[in-house]
């Protein structure tokens, strides 16, 4: 019996229009793009204009301060625009997709006989290196580093998170491919963290040249953060290296096949989604191609990502690099008479002051309401209930606020990232906004560690 | 509800910085948000967000003070036709009580929210809910026949010096309602001490019946008359003189479940509390010196001050210890020193007051040396590495 690392706090919220267990046949998006923003910390060179032609995995910038870390495009086609915002920032890049597909032509080969370089090179030139993202930071990877171990969460317990189980059906071979590549790339192990409560599949389980570690308990046992301080403490002046279970799959493809497979399967989730599945896409693609006839007649909040800590995009956006789920709930900007004082059955809350508690297992519809207005800290204990890691949460929330470097380091800056604080920032009564919190300590802490 | 909605709209853009009630945007913000939970959604990190926010947490508080402050009505009215020998039936008592105890909620509450209101519309941040629940245990660790003016400097002092100049909820270090009761007990020692004062209608003397006392019963104790402690029942049930909250063990037990099941009120902290209380208790009970000393532990959890304290005051998050394993610490040595100050303390009977402010001072410290045990453990972990070869 493999050992099962237990996760005691947390919370997991129940919500509704989970996507169904079935693959629907998407409507192929016209446009694509690459979003500059969705890779923290990057500023990006252009290596197109707008009509240039590309092929799938050609480059469409770099980044600045590390040229040879290449943001290539998922399909093959004209740039068509080139957005931007306040200040001339670069939001996307757009493509418009041929209909036959063109792939730029990269080596295959095996990469346990290549030398790490080499598969470095790779995967630098393929556009699939800021997939590996880096701790501490939260960062893309840098590839002259050594990270002492790389991990990979094989499972999500976000509100309607994609099943990766269900999604590496057919992948298997690539996944254990990129898991190989992903091995010459660290002087320690690679984790792979499968959840000991459902099926596992045996895509994962099998897995070779990598420790399997068996987890259990609400969200966020699925956050790799978690999972690194349990197995593998990261500490000042180390780097792991973590990396998403669809973008395993990609480096696979990439080593077999020698091109630049973006394709991914998505869910599509969400109480205003009429009919929730996954759907399999190009990563890249318009929200226009994921929704389309799919969504509720009412303003909707569109997320990429998971509604703890996915990004809002536009009808008119794309899905972000990172993720593998598209979101769509109510907005929530009407007021309520009294709200905070009714008992509040479909209200969902982790104190049991609302009396939804009466029904445990019903699943919410939860739309993107403040459902109060910010204060100061006041209640405490409540953060430690959903916070699993050995670190104090408010307090290094503190030394954020008071930028205070010495006092975040010692306190654990450097074992978190954004995602770790969304169940604290969910559960918070005087509606901190401690995600943004948290990237800008990250920030102070790479500027001044650098 | 559509009708009230259009109408606060239609007046709203007056009250916003430019308009023409400017001055008041933070007044007129207070009162819709408090008619109404506004409509402004998530912009960054999470998109959802759990439905409790600080209305709802003071409400659960005055919620569960609810049963403490009914019986201290009752028992107001109760005590006073006791003294002068009366009886009457149970609406004339409640109702007798609730006429002199409204006075003072209406007192503190006016006076503490006119302050904070000042305060947030000069400061332009909104006005924040915890005086809420300030405003309510003013009262109800006051003596009945408190002055009203008195109950209004030390509300104002509670407020601006024990909570504003330190930046409002949230930022304060001693807990609002017992400054204001330390700052009376300080400031005018006669009118707050002595046996004529728990009973309505005491200090006049008129009509009472001979050879009434109207001292507490740690007052009693406290000068050797232990002859006249009520029983056990009467003690957990109240009835007998006191602070208007404090008497009822009962009332506060219900408060304590309302704030433990929903999460509002830490458990950790009452339990230990009682623990240190207890312990304390026990050691005296080995010397027995006294009368005081003598008195069986566990009475002194049903007497005084001690389980309205351990309930409402020690559990204020903002003053008491903030890490898991500090509540521990924080609530074991207010209760320790809670008993210490009322038996070996020769000045006053009562200590849970003297205890939770002290305690209030203390409890930076104590988080301080949580945080750095956390710390030094992770310096080890960071040299352990270092040491062991990378494999």
């Amino acid at each position: 019996m493999p050992q099962v690392h237990k996760i005691k706090k947390g919370l997991n919220i129940r919500l509704v229009g989970e996507a169904e267990k079935l693959i629907g046949k998407a409507n192929s998006s016209e446009y694509y793009a690459v979003k500059p923003l969705d890779f923290h910390g990057i500023i990006p060179r252009l290596e197109v204009k707008e009509g240039s032609d590309v092929k799938a995995g050609a480059t469409l910038f770099t980044d600045k301060s590390r040229p040879e870390i290449h943001f290539t495009s998922p399909v093959s086609g004209k740039v068509t625009s080139i957005n931007r915002g306040e200040r001339r920032v670069i939001l996307e890049v757009v493509v418009k997709a041929d209909p036959m597909q063109e792939f730029e032509l990269f080596d295959t080969g095996n990469p346990l006989e290549m030398s790490r370089e080499s598969v470095i090179e790779m995967l630098l030139k393929s556009g699939l290196w800021p997939a590996i993202r880096q701790r501490p930071y939260n960062v893309v990877a840098n590839p002259k580093d050594t990270p002492k171990s790389i991990f990979i969460s094989a499972f999500d317990t976000s509100p309607l998170a994609p099943d990766y189980d269900f999604i590496i059906q057919g992948g298997e071979n690539e996944f254990q491919f990129g898991i190989d590549a992903l091995s010459k790339l660290t002087s320690g192990k690679v984790h792979v963290n499968v959840s000991d409560e459902y099926s596992t599949s045996s895509g994962f389980t099998k897995v070779k040249n990598a420790q399997l570690n068996y987890f259990r308990g609400p969200h966020p046992a699925g956050n790799v953060g978690v999972q690194i301080q349990r197995i593998d403490p990261l500490n000042k002046g180390e780097f792991i290296w973590v990396v998403g279970p669809q973008d395993v799959i990609a480096m696979g493809n990439l080593f077999k096949k020698g091109i630049y497979d973006a394709s991914r399967v998505v869910a599509i989730a969400g109480s205003e989604i009429l009919n929730p599945r996954y759907l399999r896409v190009i990563g890249g693609a318009s929200v226009k191609s994921l929704t389309e006839g799919n969504v509720s007649s009412q303003v909707h909040r569109y997320i990429s990502g998971n509604p703890l800590t996915g990004t809002q995009v536009m009808p008119g956006g794309f899905l972000g690099f990172y993720d593998s789920q598209l979101t769509v709930i109510p907005e929530g900007d009407h007021f309520e008479f009294f709200g905070w004082a009714l008992p509040g059955f479909h209200k969902f809350s982790i104190s049991r002051s609302f009396w939804s508690w009466l029904s445990p297992n019903r699943k919410y519809k939860l739309d993107t309401n403040m459902n109060g207005g910010h204060r100061s800290f006041v209640i405490t204990g409540l953060y430690e209930k959903v916070f699993p890691m050995n670190i104090y949460p408010m307090q290094l929330l503190k030394a954020i606020l008071a930028e205070d470097i010495d006092l975040m380091e010692s306190l654990g800056i450097y074992e978190v990232a954004e995602e770790d604080f969304a169940l604290c920032e969910f559960v918070c009564p005087s509606k901190t906004e401690m995600q943004a919190l948290v990237r800008k300590g990250l920030d102070l802490m790479m500027k001044e560690m650098s | 509800m559509k009708s009230l909605r259009r109408f606060i709209n239609n007046i709203k853009p007056d009250f916003e910085k430019g308009g023409r009630f400017g001055k008041f945007s933070a007044t007129f913000e207070a009162f819709e948000t408090f008619l109404f939970v506004p409509d402004k959604v998530t912009t960054r990190g999470t998109h959802i967000r759990d439905s409790m926010d600080m209305k709802r947490t003071m409400t659960v508080v005055i919620v569960a003070l609810l049963p403490a402050l009914l019986f201290g009505m009752y028992n107001a009215g109760y005590q006073h036709f006791l003294s002068i020998g009366e009886s009457r039936s149970f609406w004339q008592l409640l109702g007798y009580g609730f006429i002199k105890v409204l006075p003072l909620l209406a007192v503190s509450y006016i006076t503490g929210l006119a302050i904070e209101f000042i305060f947030a519309q000069v400061r332009g941040h909104e006005v924040n809910e915890g005086f809420l629940v300030s405003g309510m245990l003013i009262p109800l660790v006051m003596p009945i026949d408190v002055p009203l003016w008195m109950v209004a400097i030390s509300t104002a002092f509670a407020v601006v010096i024990g909570k504003e100049v330190f930046g409002g909820t949230g930022m304060n270090v001693l807990n609002p309602a017992l400054t204001a009761r330390a700052f009376l007990f300080f400031a005018y020692p006669s009118e707050m001490t002595g046996d004529k004062i728990w009973i309505e209608g005491l200090k006049e003397g008129k009509n009472i019946i001979d050879g009434f006392s109207g001292a507490t019963p740690l007052g009693n104790l406290a000068q050797n008359i232990s002859g006249h402690l009520p029983n056990n029942l009467d003690a957990f049930l109240g009835f007998m003189p006191g602070s208007i909250g404090e008497t009822s063990k009962l009332a506060i037990l219900i408060g304590a479940f309302i704030l433990i099941y929903t999460g509002v009120g830490s458990w950790k902290i009452m339990v230990s509390t009682i623990a240190g209380g207890l312990s304390v208790g026990l050691l005296l009970n080995a010397f027995s010196a006294n009368d005081y000393m003598a008195l069986p532990a566990y009475k002194h959890l049903l007497l005084g001050g001690f389980m309205f304290g351990t309930v409402f005051m020690a559990t204020d998050p903002v003053t008491a210890a903030q890490t898991e394993t500090g509540k521990w610490i924080y609530g074991f040595l207010t209760g320790m020193l809670a008993i210490v100050i009322r038996v070996l303390n020769p000045a006053y009977p009562e200590g849970m007051m003297l205890a939770i402010l002290l305690m209030n001072v203390f409890a930076p410290l104590i988080d301080y040396y949580v945080v750095e045990s956390n710390i030094k453990s992770r310096l080890r972990r960071i040299k352990k590495a270092a040491v062991k070869p990378m494999n």
